[in-house]
């Protein structure tokens, strides 16, 4: 190390302090601006029909985005239904039958290679394996998705989660003569505060997707009747009317963007108050 | 008097034979999903593949009408907007990190923390609204001039300001890597045992110091990860990116002009490309983004991997 006075040293310290205020600052600045101009911006949107009714064609007043929101929570209840099971199953095989096994370790490896695949690259793909086939965009090829989207959080949270409880615990149920299924009922019993969070922030992930939605449920100005038809969504919706030229129509995308808003950053702070001081990674 | 413990074990055999081969096969869909995703995409891009060749990896016309195609513009625009982000996010990530894990107090590190934390959770469309509504006009009337007049005798600050295209892009991508990597970035801070940075305090070295020397030496390769993580996200950011892009095949030096990505060329065209040569030159865009995510998050992974396997696995 190089000799240098006590007094540059002082200087270069105080810079890089200054320096990590100055990030922190640029970081609560910029949410406080997108967070403001959405809640200012929508709140005049939202009223009663904005809830109940479905979108008026241009020019034409009142409508409202009830059909999108609608959709959004049938899609994300579907999707969930699909992606809890299947993330929660795999997780129970990376922890409890192949954590060394070659299989578990691959099994591991693809998951966190998952977790950073583009999200639109997800829409392709289920564009091509349900909509090619089944011969148009539907509400069903969105949720599944949003499922594939969710299983590498669920699987991650779920081995995470189930690896936290003792082996202890394991043992001691096995010795009375429980059978393995039970062994794993009772770990997850113990986990299921960190399950639910993990579940959550999965749920928070999806909620406000637009990529993935774009190919595969697409949108409708209709209410959803079938699984099998387009779906009407609040995200594809707030892009579809952004870009339209029509105030009222933009009015409304201002409303849908601060309702995804509210409910994702409304979930992420309820998983993180049950997660308690765990960090979650 | 038999009949219970007869009974017991072949419902305890049956039901973990259901649950082994549930779980099993759960393991095994995921792992499809995974391959699947690489063979559909190759499937569908065949035709592009067939009729342009290696063409459309160098070519710069985008014209759907005589069916020629070149993922140049795309390539190029996913490269400069990631870079942008890259250059202003990981300084700005690092400093944060050191902020939460070393240098404030609680009662700062806290609000501070769930602020990061929120910026990530805010989703990619509202960046977008924001971003086209908001800022792209902001940075239209102030910051582009601003630059231009300083920095104008650069090629990549002339041009026509109008808000919308890489620069504007690039920014927006770095406040959404940004709260990832300084997750990680902590993390990997946390990870460096106490004692080090104690004896690094201990022989008088201040906290630039011990940050210099100790926590960036210590944990370069978590560091690493963090940065490829960031990457990797910025590469197949969507809705953002399409929202302030302005969707125009073009190669530009300006930072100002508008461009696209591979990401916003596929958000904008696809529902709407007809010729199934359109649609598969799109689909090998996605392939290529896939290709290129793929690398960078296996090297992400192996990075960080490396770094838990160095501090013993255990923070």
């Amino acid at each position: 190390m190089t000799l240098r006075s006590h007094r540059t040293r002082l200087w270069t310290d105080r810079l890089l302090k200054a320096f990590a205020g100055f990030s922190a600052l640029v970081g609560i600045v910029f949410l406080l601006w997108i967070l403001i101009t959405v809640v200012v911006r929508g709140a005049s949107a939202l009223n009663l029909h904005f809830f109940t009714r479905s979108p008026a064609p241009p020019g034409v007043p009142g409508g409202g985005l009830g059909n999108a929101i609608l959709g959004t929570l049938l899609l994300t209840v579907l999707a969930t239904l699909l992606g809890v099971p299947l993330g929660l199953l795999a997780g129970i095989f990376l922890s409890e039958f192949g954590r060394h096994h070659p299989l578990g370790r691959t099994l591991r490896f693809v998951v966190n290679v998952l977790m950073g695949i583009p999200s639109i690259i997800v829409g392709l793909f289920v564009w091509a394996w349900l909509v090619v086939p089944l011969g148009g965009f539907s509400g069903l090829a969105g949720a599944v998705a949003l499922a594939v989207l969710m299983v590498p959080v669920v699987v991650r949270t779920t081995e995470d989660m189930l690896r936290l409880m003792p082996d202890t615990l394991r043992e001691s149920v096995l010795a009375l003569g429980a059978p393995r299924w039970r062994m794993v009922a009772i770990l997850l019993r113990g986990a299921r505060t960190g399950l639910l969070t993990g579940t959550l922030l999965a749920v928070a992930r999806i909620s406000g997707e637009t990529a993935p939605l774009l190919f595969t449920a697409l949108n409708s100005p209709y209410w959803p009747r079938s699984l099998l038809k387009p779906m009407a969504n609040l995200t594809v919706t707030i892009y579809n009317y952004a870009m339209s030229p029509y105030p009222d129509w933009q009015r409304l995308a201002w409303g849908a963007s601060l309702l995804i808003t509210l409910s994702v950053l409304a979930l992420t702070v309820v998983s993180r108050i049950f997660l308690g001081g765990r960090e979650p990674s | 008097m038999r009949k219970t413990p007869r009974r017991w074990p072949l419902r305890a055999f049956l039901g973990d034979r259901l649950l082994l081969t549930l779980a099993t096969s759960a393991a095994l869909l995921v792992l499809l999903l995974m391959a699947g995703i690489f063979v559909v995409l190759v499937w569908h891009s065949r035709l592009a593949f067939q009729h342009l060749g290696l063409r459309f990896f160098v070519q710069q016309i985008w014209n759907p009408v005589t069916g020629e195609f070149g993922a140049l513009p795309s390539l190029y625009g996913t490269l400069i907007t990631t870079l942008i982000a890259l250059v202003l996010a990981v300084p700005l990530s690092l400093a944060i990190a050191l902020l939460l894990s070393e240098l404030a107090p609680p009662w700062l590190a806290t609000p501070v923390g769930l602020a990061v934390e929120l910026l990530a959770a805010i989703p990619s469309i509202i960046y977008g609204m924001w971003g086209l509504y908001v800022f792209a006009p902001y940075m239209a009337h102030h910051v582009e001039p601003w630059l231009q007049r300083f920095l104008g005798f650069l090629p990549f600050f002339r041009g026509p300001m109008h808000g919308i295209g890489f620069l504007t892009a690039g920014i927006i991508l770095a406040l959404m890597i940004l709260p990832f990597m300084s997750a990680v970035m902590r993390e990997v801070f946390q990870m460096v045992p106490a004692v080090v940075k104690e004896a690094g305090y201990g022989i008088g070295a201040t906290t630039w110091e011990v940050t210099h020397g100790v926590l960036l030496r210590y944990g370069i390769r978590g560091l690493l990860g963090a940065v490829f993580l960031g990457l990797g996200r910025a590469l197949g950011e969507t809705m953002a990116v399409t929202f302030v892009i302005g969707n125009e095949h073009r190669i530009s030096l300006s930072l100002f002009s508008a461009g696209t990505s591979i990401t916003s060329t596929l958000a904008n065209e696809f529902t709407e490309a007809s010729e199934p040569v359109y649609l598969s030159a799109l689909i090998e865009l996605g392939l290529l983004l896939f290709l290129v995510s793929l690398v960078i998050q296996i090297m992400a992974v192996l990075w960080l991997k490396r770094m838990e396997r160095r501090m013993g696995g255990q923070p």
